[in-house]
């Protein structure tokens, strides 16, 4: 396949791996923000083949992972209260559990809720069923937003009165900026998202390199390109530098998809938002912008915002008195850890005993890009 | 997931295009870009067309990875 093949030559990534191993002197610390590069660097076991100096560490870039327990339960309150509706979710959100149920249990319990590949699924479904209001959970960072936001326009346009969207979007740089600010770990650089990057454009981390003097580098999720974009950083890392270096060039840019770009901005606004195992990081969300209110799934149907808006330096607190984490200390379920990267899966003390794909405690195991799920399809065996 | 999997543009009809992905075809939105053509590859996202893959910079790719191990200076 094109643009495949060439990527995953065995012989190419063995003589780069040599190479990494070659310059890598100093011990460091490197965070794979996207869930994405989380799965390739576990399938193709890069993780094993780098120099011990080299911790990769999974970052919170999930995002059926990185929603709070709070707003999950928000939406199965909704799918309870409103039984004439038609939720609309991607289907990773199904299983994620909030504090006392999940939508798939929702469901099974006879709630009308379906699983969409697009948002545009949604109307679908909408112009499909006029008579019922169809609402679109929709979660995910930068590159999904502007897919929703198109739909919204969409929607619009076409004059769907039935269509609205309970938006829980979330934003990259401003959780990189939290786990650096949290100071729970210490970082010495990033791989970026390829495709988050593709909208955002790879300027968008240069507060980054300037002042937090972490070098940044976006790759792509073939594995020559993640193992290409190991040895950029590296470099840097080697040679002192703090810069923002594009590996994933067929694809990313420096100032993204300007067009994607734009369409976001009429619709959303940005806002504070609240994540799985970290709290609530300022300006990490999306909201719609009230011109659009009748899109509004909150506004239309008076869903109750989230009640805690605790400032990120009070995590500690969060975790004896909120809902979503003290629910998980319950559990015994580390993924608030797992999500920070102060844990890494087979620490968790539930990881492959009573967690697993097929019975998953917390969302990093239920998402098919979680760090658990990851460590368990792939590094299971090295990790026990 | 991000899928990285690049698909083919085959037919474009107003806004949506039919994309040969792997050889699985895809009903993809193209309001996400301009100057779009048939035969181009795009990086798809829940069903939005997010990007053109740029063949120019995939080759210069290819060969700054190549020098790497050549042992050519970077």
């Amino acid at each position: 396949m094109k643009y495949i093949d060439e990527f995953r030559q065995k012989n190419a990534a063995q003589a780069i791996l040599k190479k990494i191993h070659e310059i890598s002197k100093k011990k460091c610390n490197i965070m794979e923000i996207c869930g994405t590069h989380t799965h390739a660097i576990s399938k193709y076991g890069i993780r094993n083949a780098l120099p011990p100096n080299i911790c990769l560490i999974s970052g919170p870039g999930c995002p059926v992972c990185v929603t709070s327990a709070g707003d999950v339960n928000r939406v199965i309150e909704f799918s309870k209260r409103e039984k004439d509706v038609i939720l609309a979710t991607f289907g990773d959100m199904m299983r994620v559990p909030g504090t006392e149920s999940s939508l798939q249990e929702q469901k099974a319990a006879g709630r009308d809720i379906r699983v969409v590949y697009s948002p545009l699924g949604a109307i679908d479904i909408a112009m499909a069923k006029p008579e019922k209001e169809v609402i679109l959970f929709a979660v995910g960072f930068e590159t999904t937003v502007p897919t929703v936001a198109a739909t919204v326009l969409m929607a619009k346009d076409k004059g769907i009165k039935n269509f609205s969207v309970f938006a829980l979007h979330k934003l990259t740089p401003p959780a990189m900026k939290a786990l650096l600010d949290l100071g729970e770990l210490n970082l010495h650089g990033f791989i970026c998202p390829g495709h988050v990057t593709t909208i955002i454009g790879a300027n968008a981390y240069r507060f980054i390199a300037e002042d937090y003097h972490a070098p940044c580098v976006v790759a792509g999720f073939e594995p020559l390109d993640a193992i290409h974009g190991l040895y950029m950083l590296v470099k840097q890392l080697e040679e002192g530098r703090n810069d923002i270096e594009i590996q994933y060039k067929r694809v990313v840019t420096w100032n993204g998809n300007v067009k994607a770009q734009k369409i976001i901005e009429q619709v959303f606004e940005i806002c504070d938002s609240s994540w799985r195992g970290i709290g609530t990081i300022p300006m990490s969300g999306l909201r719609l912008k009230e011109e659009f209110a009748d899109f509004n799934a909150e506004k239309r149907f008076g869903i109750k915002s989230e009640t805690f808006e605790k400032p990120l330096d009070m995590i500690l607190d969060l975790r004896l008195d909120n809902g979503d984490l003290k629910s998980e200390i319950q559990t015994g379920c580390a993924c608030g850890e797992v999500l920070r990267g102060l844990l890494i899966p087979n620490q968790c003390p539930l990881f492959g005993k009573v967690c697993s794909p097929e019975t998953p405690v917390g969302p990093c195991m239920v998402s098919f890009e979680g760090t658990c799920a990851a460590y368990y399809k792939y590094e299971f065996l090295q990790s026990t | 997931m991000c899928l990285g999997v690049p698909g083919k543009i085959i037919e474009i009809k107003d806004m949506m295009a039919n994309v040969d992905v792997a050889g699985a075809k895809k009903e993809t939105c193209l309001m996400l870009l301009d100057d779009v053509n048939v035969g181009d590859y795009i990086i798809i996202h829940a069903g939005f067309a997010i990007q053109k893959v740029n063949e120019k910079e995939a080759q210069e790719t290819l060969r700054i990875m190549n020098d790497l191990i050549k042992g050519m200076p970077q």
